[in-house]
């Protein structure tokens, strides 16, 4: 016997990688701008904090949602910090698998919705890196060409109809572009928050599926309507770069995404119409929500972490204000990371940033735990903090962007996604 | 001297030729093209690449942002390792399969015979359920599986003639690699199946994800197959006379492979090599899902560019072809072999 533990362990010592001399930060990240530029500033940490090095993973956000769900769910303790979004934050921290957070700068600062949508049983499991909502983005010259004038805070009516005015397919311009791509987080991100403008839920209080009520028809006719009159050739396909790309080489009279994509069009150097972009509200129905989602990219520690004091200092750093005023001082205030300190958009210097007001506004007209008009039994704007809705919704943004390919009608779409989402409900136990 | 052709037909084969060359190359041309452009001008269609000025920046970016080198270290020595430790492997499996075949299979078991062994094989799971008090832990779960569906398998396997074992190597490729990626995961992790704490060791201080010791063996595995398929059709090609006189001259089954069998079936074994070195450089799915950083291969090292929210083909292109430079330029140079390789078996 102690032989063979000799041999084990000897070999097994010839097989470790961690090396314990000093303390290293294995970091799981998705590849966003901001991200990588924390990478390139990471010296100021560091200078502080010697004993602490920092080891990046740089990864796409579904092979990094893959990644970190199957490392957190057996334990393995390859990452020190995730990086995970506002839709794991809520059930892994129900779950016990992160380490809640107390090295955070000033946690009251954060704003109200962001922390409201990280947080499982009132504790606060991920520091927001950046946080962001979806507006609408719009040509002035195509909107005055068309005759309007666009408010601040606009109606589905009022969209609709600019959309159809502001078309011109002989020019190459269409009206409005929207995602199509099929995914949770692509189609069903624009789909399930305009649902909730138009009164829409994913469940009702006993975990029913909604998609045989009215609202839910009323949506997609309209979506399916206004893409087909005022949308671009296969939208079916297009996704954020996709709409992006249109937007950026005058394709688009307006583009419903996320507010991070203001940066990109009033880029002078990426943007042909940089100089003719406005902003504004995602529009409503007049029924108390509109239709932007919210979502955060946010800092979390697996609970397996034996270096949970490094990972703290590491998060309170990169969530800090003091990084906020490096970031500003490097390289402008335009790219401090938006959309999580109320801080940031008291400061003179960010409010001369074009979108930074649009930003903050669409942000607090989401709330992530009370999403919907009528009441829901779960959190989450564009999406349920479930774990079965990645399979779900990814499912219903299939049918529903074959609807808008023409493959189907949205009355099939409906009712293939109902029977679907009830099956999987049935199954996992919540519809009894 | 081959047959004569009319012109006509020689055309046609030309221009067929030439559209499914040019169709097979486009992607990377296309790829070449958007690794030049900036970031807007790659995304925009119809592609006008001829008006849109040319920029060496995404290799700059690629550059400052990821250690190339240290992907290409990795994949370099993930490359070479596993592809020498298949030959050790594939030469004597190949020679046996090849040389000393076996005709029929060596069980003499009768139906009867095997129903005996299926029956024992449940006999002995019931009496480790019984001892266990009916309590199944994943040990005692891990036994009775192996008991009832691993060990009468892989006995029949074992006692098959060869063109049943040729048949059989080559199934394991057929499996989808994702239908095994939990258990090896699992197997590979930190407090997983094998490196946790078992009492009498403490072995969760260690694991192999994200290193060479896991990666090579693991690749290793995943071209052993075609390594031992394609040797078999060359050493099947060399009269086994010559084999024969060797051992009448006395030499021994060392010197027999190594001195007469691997110099005369040279060109063969350089041509697998050679199409197992391009298929454990382009290995994605498994250095995808079980490396992050250290023994991260250049696969890893292109995904790191792709990104749903945001612009990333020009960067994502301009990795791309970072990552497939240095495997273009070997396939270049050693096309001959390389066509051989891939339609072997084709002419015979």
């Amino acid at each position: 016997m102690k032989f063979t533990r000799f041999i084990v362990g000897a070999l097994a010592a010839s097989l470790a990688t961690s090396v314990y001399a000093e303390t290293t930060l294995n970091i799981a990240t998705v590849n966003n701008g901001d991200m990588i530029r924390m990478q390139k500033l990471t010296d100021d940490f560091t200078a502080a904090n010697p004993d602490i090095k920092l080891n990046w993973v740089t990864l796409e956000e579904n092979d990094l949602r893959q990644k970190v769900t199957k490392d957190i769910s057996t334990k393995g303790g390859q990452f020190d910090v995730l990086t995970i979004g506002m839709y794991e934050t809520p059930i892994w921290g129900a779950k016990g698998w992160l380490v809640e957070l107390n090295g955070l700068d000033d946690p009251a600062d954060i704003l109200p919705a962001v922390s409201g949508g990280l947080s499982a049983n009132g504790k606060l499991y991920a520091a927001p890196f950046y946080g962001e909502s979806s507006f609408v983005m719009y040509r002035k010259d195509l909107m005055e060409k068309a005759g309007l004038t666009m408010p601040d805070a606009p109606t589905w009516d009022f969209i609709l109809d600019a959309a159809t005015k502001m078309t011109d397919r002989a020019n190459g311009v269409n009206g409005i572009c929207l995602r199509g791509k099929a995914g949770w987080g692509e189609n069903m991100a624009f789909i399930g928050s305009m649902a909730n403008s138009f009164g829409a839920r994913w469940f009702d209080e006993n975990w029913k599926p909604q998609f045989d009520t009215a609202e839910w028809k009323d949506t997609l006719n309209t979506y399916l309507t206004i893409m087909k009159n005022a949308g671009p050739e296969g939208a079916s396909g297009n996704g954020f770069s996709e709409n992006l790309a249109l937007f950026q080489t005058g394709k688009c009279g307006m583009w419903a995404d996320a507010t991070a994509a203001a940066s990109f069009v009033i880029d002078p150097k990426a943007s042909q119409v940089a100089d003719q972009v406005g902003f504004t509200l995602a529009p409503d129905k007049g029924l108390g929500k509109r239709a932007n989602w919210l979502w955060a990219w946010a800092l979390a520690i697996p609970a397996g972490s034996q270096k949970v004091d490094a990972a703290q200092k590491f998060i309170g750093w990169a969530t800090s204000k003091h990084y906020a005023e490096l970031v500003a001082s490097k390289e402008g205030w335009a790219n401090v990371p938006p959309g999580t300190r109320t801080s940031l958009y008291a400061n003179p210097e960010y409010q001369k940033v074009p979108f930074a007001k649009m930003t903050l506004d669409s942000m607090n007209a989401a709330d992530p735990t009370q999403p919907t008009v009528q009441p829901v039994p779960y959190t989450g704007v564009q999406f349920v903090a479930i774990p079965e809705f990645q399979g779900i919704g990814t499912k219903v943004g299939e049918l529903f962007s074959a609807a808008l390919a023409g493959q189907m009608t949205a009355d099939d779409a409906l009712a293939q996604a109902q029977q679907y989402t009830t099956d999987i409900m049935t199954k996992a136990g919540y519809i009894k | 001297m081959a047959r004569a052709q009319s012109p006509r037909r020689t055309l046609i084969f030309t221009l067929v030729g030439w559209t499914v060359g040019i169709l097979m190359f486009f992607p990377i041309f296309w790829t070449t093209v958007a690794a030049f452009k900036t970031e807007s001008d790659a995304y925009s269609l119809p592609q006008n690449f001829l008006t849109t000025p040319w920029t060496l920046e995404n290799f700059a970016i690629v550059q400052e942002r990821s250690d190339y080198v240290r992907y290409v270290i990795n994949t370099t020595l993930l490359v070479t390792l596993s592809t020498a430790l298949a030959l050790v492997l594939a030469i004597p499996a190949a020679w046996s399969l090849a040389f000393a075949p076996r005709a029929e299979s060596s069980s003499r078991l009768s139906g009867w015979a095997w129903i005996a062994i299926m029956l024992a094989a449940a006999g002995v799971s019931f009496v480790t359920l019984y001892v266990n008090d009916w309590k199944v832990d994943n040990f005692v779960l891990g036994v009775v599986l192996l008991l009832l569906v691993v060990a009468p398998a892989t006995l029949w396997v074992w006692t098959r003639n060869t063109s049943g074992t040729l048949l059989w190597i080559l199934s394991t490729k057929m499996m989808p690699p994702a239908g095994a990626l939990i258990p090896i995961y699992l197997i590979f992790n930190r407090n997983g199946l094998v490196f946790r704490d078992w009492g009498w060791i403490n072995l969760s201080d260690f694991n192999l994800m994200d290193s060479l010791w896991g990666m090579v063996p693991l690749v290793t595995l995943l071209n052993l197959p075609i390594f031992i398929w394609m040797l078999f059709t060359y050493f099947k090609e060399i009269p086994v006379a010559i084999l024969e006189a060797s051992r009448m001259d006395g030499a021994s089954l060392w010197n027999e492979i190594t001195r007469v069998l691997m110099p005369m079936a040279l060109p063969g074994i350089a041509s697998t090599c050679l199409l197992n070195i391009i298929l454990a450089w382009n290995e994605a799915f498994w250095s995808l899902n079980l490396t992050n950083k250290y023994a991260a291969p250049l696969s890893f090292f292109i995904s790191e560019y792709s990104s749903p929210e945001g612009q990333f083909w020009a960067k994502l292109s301009a990795a791309s072809i970072m990552a497939i430079a240095p495997i273009l330029i070997i396939g270049w140079f050693s096309q001959r072999q390389l066509v051989r390789g891939l339609t072997f078996g084709a002419v015979k």
